[in-house]
């Protein structure tokens, strides 16, 4: 792919004094047991990936996962170990700190768990300090950092101190502030993990809609599957520094590819993850269809009452009303009440 | 064997003081002992022994080694002062232009470094000084005597009281609000009325100058020390022993190096007032959440800008209260300076208990006890100040204290202008209130004091009489009667049980450094006067806490009472009680009782306090007592907190019990006393002190030990 925005080739972050010699002599055959026995931590153990202009990779995974490090990685908060990370072709690790400063003034911005928000500055403030820090002069900063008020929809609340604010609304100010450099990569370490269920529900809407506007290159770390599920365009799950499987949400809670993935999809509402597209056959008879159409984006839920009520196949069809394959109804029974379910 | 298994620790203790006791009896006290004579005094006596290292000769009295080991570390002193003396009167010598002869002269690197220091804060001082209080030798260093001769209108005329006043209330108002200018403007009258003004400016100056010095390099050093593992590995021996040293004692090194008056106080203030800065700012820097950090990183910010925008600002709080120890520090060593020279209240509070003032020795400590309130309640309301946005204000609301200190200095000239007029005798009371003209209760206070001494006298001094022959003198007898040998035993045991052979080797090898010094029988009496004090203390401190924590209004005013007492100046405690008890062992005592109960009330409540709530409910629906509760379930659980308080208690007790040299004692002090005036006492001011530092720091190390394990065993933080 040489639109890759993002591309990982077998990173390595292992904690410890003697982390490099033990991980030269186990020769990409990393074992965190044996590791651990020497004082080192398995932080990222060979993640090779790629995330393409305008996707959003989530990665998830449980706490102690390596999903934050691999992060810190990719911002380089941290030092990868071992292993090659470009950002659009620029080999990450051989930049210089100038170089690196730069890029992060430029091109990342990063929203995290706890806000982060500076407490002796001001929403507005808070959102002008990456512009501030570049050089910036403080009217155009502050104009644009007004324009990121409003986009996160904080008006007649940017003179607020970070203490007068809700959470919710604190991270509001976080992710404006990561985004008013606009970067073209955005970075997203559990944003919503901090906040009420329902607010939470809220921010992901919110977060949605931004990205629609926005498309940027996302990563968005969580720990939350129906989050991850709701979000990506492909899914990343780790367990101990490894990426168990990356694949998109449908093939994930379709074909969980190991038993841990497994143990995360069995409890997900398919009709609520899946869309048509993803349990479609093929097209092999188009008379022996009924006349019902629905597009392959649906969700299975929102037409399955529809394509239930049928008794014949029901026709698929694309953005350009081209018939790409059918449903059976009893597929649709199977998908939410078979299959491998217990 | 089941009781061994399950009481190890238990028969550990045991074993080590049948060990300790048996080592006291096996071993006789010498026939020749006797307390005064301890070891080593540097006096030429044909009983002493000799020897000779490195250049320097050590006499002492010869014991059985097991009884007192031989003064093997009696050189250091000597050769610390010998080698002062090289380093200030011949190393490096080397031409500098001398301004006042107008010709090169050959003088030590040394020396001619302590004496540009020594000059710049003499300037320092006499500038703020003369801006506060009038003078001429600010200009004088700018021109010359000769020209002020020719120009009398060249001098700083001083500041009015009032503006200055004005100037307080006004930044109390903007810092906290009504309550405290209320208290600043009430302080500053008291001190203008009473006729402190000019001692009160002196001191003022003295802070002024050594509070900001200290602060920035106490926060440039603390920032250094976050940045790198090795220069906190290399601070932090010398931060523990500098908290751990009474002030008093770095005293006498100060004056050695640059010699008697304000500049070298403000110096050694700086040496007191820096080690608590640094750990503050270290402290706040690492308590700033690492995403913040890594928020700032990925803004673009480089270090610097990381440091000064992100990581300071967010640790605000913490360096404030940095600032905070740095003032009141600076306070209390402005008092305690007064021992090499330094003006201001010190000074005359020192001069008042010389001459058994203590009318006028209340007055000034009265004067300096509420300065200290104030100065302590100023800072820590800055420090709890949280910023507000000024965007929106208008142009008035903005800089109305600016506008209102204009208009102070305005009104307060002029009514200086018409003083002028209205008081004869070239007293102008809006300008300056001189010392003998202000308002004084000495006499009635010294009424007071002998009519107390009338009429209580046959009580006191039989209360006095049965303490000291009672409880002290075999109090002391028992510790002197201690083997060294057996004494080191017991230290390095207590330091096995309760953190291992780490523990082990670091206090053994504080406790050896004393018992190999010359002044361990001093040590001894130090040290008896301090675990009297602190038994007092804690008994005191752990019953009031308990009673007081009971109730939600007494525990505030506890609190609150601790801390106003905590901001007097140790110096204070001494004036009440040589007024009750005069000069004697027992006035020493009960100065360190009182000041070492301090902490450990507040350590009490702070503990109780600490108790997580649910337990207390846990506890109540389990159906205890009142009793039941705080016996089973609080004092175990704040118990370590308790602990740490104990610590402090030693501390405190330690300072106090060498500040009472002042009225007399046999120990430390008396020797660092003795060294303040002796020309040679460099060395030995500095080893006393590390002395004292290290009796506390022994205590420190098996408190802390002990404690951190604790708290791991009941899972808190």
């Amino acid at each position: 792919m040489t639109d890759a925005v993002i591309k990982c080739e077998s990173v390595y972050k292992i904690f410890g004094a003697n982390a490099k010699k033990m991980l030269q002599e186990a020769s990409g055959n990393v074992d965190a047991k044996t590791f651990q026995e020497n004082g080192c931590i398995v932080g990222v153990n060979n993640a090779s990936f790629e995330v393409a202009k305008g996707e959003m990779l989530v990665v998830m995974g449980l706490s102690g996962s390596g999903k934050s490090t691999l992060l810190r990685c990719i911002s380089r908060l941290t030092d990868a170990t071992d292993g090659k990370i470009f950002i659009e072709g620029q080999d990450l690790l051989s930049l210089k700190n100038k170089e690196l400063i730069e890029l992060r003034r430029n091109k990342m911005g990063m929203v995290f768990q706890s806000f982060a928000l500076l407490p002796h500055k001001t929403v507005l403030e808070n959102i002008a300090f990456p512009l501030q820090i570049k050089g910036i002069k403080t009217e155009d900063s502050i104009n644009k950092a007004m324009d990121m008020v409003k986009l996160v929809g904080l008006d007649g609340r940017e003179n607020y101190f970070p203490r007068e604010l809700s959470g919710g609304q604190q991270q509001r100010v976080g992710i404006a502030r990561s985004l008013a450099v606009e970067p073209d990569i955005w970075f997203l370490d559990e944003p919503f993990s901090a906040l009420d269920p329902l607010i939470r529900k809220e921010m992901q809407d919110e977060f949605l809609r931004l990205q629609g506007v926005l498309k940027k290159t996302i990563m968005f770390i969580t720990h939350d599957f129906d989050e991850a599920l709701r979000l990506a365009d492909r899914i990343a799950i780790m367990k101990d520094g490894i990426i168990e499987q990356l694949d998109t949400p449908a093939k994930i809670v379709l074909n969980p590819a190991t038993e841990y993935v497994k143990k995360f999809t069995e409890e997900v509402p398919r009709e609520k993850v899946l869309k048509i597209e993803a349990v479609m056959d093929p097209v092999d008879d188009v008379k022996n269809l009924s006349d019902l159409k629905v597009s392959k984006n649906e969700i299975i839920e929102n037409v399955a009452e529809k394509i239930l009520t049928q008794e014949k196949s029901v026709a698929v069809i694309d953005e350009n009303n081209k018939i790409v394959g059918t449903v059976h109804p009893s597929k649709i029974i199977h998908t939410v009440f078979g299959g491998e379910k217990k | 064997m089941e009781l061994l298994k399950k009481y190890p620790k238990l028969f550990q203790w045991l074993f080590l003081l049948v060990i300790f006791f048996a080592l006291c009896f096996a071993i006789d006290v010498p026939e020749t002992y006797k307390f005064i004579r301890g070891q080593a005094e540097f006096i030429k006596d044909p009983n002493q022994s000799t020897y000779t290292l490195f250049g320097a000769e050590v006499r002492y009295y010869a014991f059985d080694t097991l009884w007192r080991l031989p003064p093997l570390l009696g050189w250091l002193p000597i050769w610390v002062n010998d080698s002062l003396f090289f380093l200030l009167n011949e190393w490096m010598p080397m031409e500098f232009w001398n301004e006042d002869l107008q010709e090169y002269r050959t003088r030590p690197l040394v020396l001619q470094i302590t004496r540009n220091i020594t000059a710049s804060m003499t300037f320092l001082i006499e500038l703020i000084r003369e801006i506060l209080l009038g003078g001429s030798k600010t200009v004088v260093a700018f021109t010359s005597w000769d020209w002020i001769d020719k120009n009398p209108w060249a001098e700083l005329p001083g500041l009015p009281w009032t503006i200055v006043a004005a100037g307080a209330v006004i930044l109390c108002y903007k810092l906290s609000g009504k309550g405290l200018a209320i208290f600043a403007g009430l302080v500053m009258i008291y001190i203008s009325v009473f006729g402190q003004w000019k001692p009160s400016m002196q001191t003022l100056s003295f802070i002024l100058v050594a509070a900001p010095l200290s602060f920035i390099f106490g926060l440039s050093l603390g920032i250094m020390a976050y940045k790198s593992k090795r220069v906190e590995k290399a601070l932090y021996p010398l931060l523990l022993v500098m908290q751990t040293m009474p002030q008093y004692a770095v005293l006498v090194p100060a004056m050695v190096l640059f010699g008697i008056g304000d500049h070298a106080a403000v110096i050694i203030t700086m040496v007191v007032a820096i080690p608590p800065m640094i750990l503050l700012t270290l402290l706040g820097l690492r308590a700033v959440p690492s995403e913040v950090i890594e928020a700032g990183k990925m803004s673009g910010c480089n270090n610097w800008q990381l440091m000064t925008k992100v990581l300071i600002p967010t640790a605000r709080r913490d360096i404030l209260i940095g600032v905070n120890q740095v003032i009141m520090v600076c306070f209390s060593m402005a008092v305690i300076a007064a021992f090499i020279g330094a003006k201001g209240l010190g000074w005359n509070l020192l001069l008042a208990l010389n001459q058994l003032n203590i009318g006028l020795a209340l007055e000034a400590g009265l004067c300096i006890s509420m300065i200290a309130i104030l100065l302590d309640k100023m800072s820590l309301a800055w420090a709890n100040k949280q910023e507000d946005y000024f965007g929106n204000l208008t142009f008035f609301q903005r800089y109305k204290n600016t506008l209102f200190f204009a208009g102070a200095v305005l009104i307060g000239v002029t009514f200086a202008y018409v003083g002028t007029f209205l008081f004869k005798d070239n007293f102008n009371y809006f300008s300056e209130i001189p010392h003998n003209k202000g308002l004084s209760f000495a006499d009635f206070w010294n009424k007071g004091v002998d009519w107390i001494w009338d009429t209580f006298f046959q009580t006191l001094k039989i209360f006095n009489t049965w303490l000291i022959t009672e409880v002290l003198q075999p109090m002391r007898a028992l510790y002197l009667r201690m083997p060294a040998v057996a004494t080191l035993v017991l230290v390095i045991g207590a330091g096995y049980i309760i953190g291992g052979i780490r523990s082990a080797f670091t206090v053994g090898g504080l406790a050896l450094f004393i018992a190999l010094s010359p002044w361990w029988d001093r040590a001894l009496v130090t040290t008896y006067m301090a675990t009297f004090g602190v038994i007092a203390s804690c008994t005191i401190g752990l019953t009031v806490g308990t009673l007081c924590q009971q109730n939600k209004y007494t525990t505030k005013f506890m609190l609150a009472v601790c801390d106003i007492f905590q901001t007097f100046p140790s110096f204070v405690y001494l004036i009440p009680v040589m007024m009750l008890f005069g000069i004697t062992d027992t006035s020493v005592l009960i100065a360190v009782i009182v000041y070492a109960t301090i902490p450990a009330t507040r350590y009490t409540i702070e503990g109780l306090r600490s108790v997580p709530p649910a337990l207390h409910d846990a506890a109540t629906m389990s159906g205890v007592t009142k009793f039941q509760r705080l016996i089973n379930i609080e004092f175990p659980i704040a118990f370590p907190h308790m602990m740490l308080g104990v610590n402090q208690t030693i501390v405190f007790a330690l300072f106090m019990v060498i500040i009472g040299a002042f009225i007399g004692t046999e120990d430390l002090g008396q020797y660092i006393l003795k060294a303040l005036s002796d020309k040679k006492g460099g060395g030995k001011g500095l080893i006393l002190g590390i002395c004292v530092a290290f009796i506390a720091l022994i205590f420190d190390n098996l408190i802390r030990t002990w404690v951190e394990k604790r708290k791991k065993h009941l899972g808190i933080d």
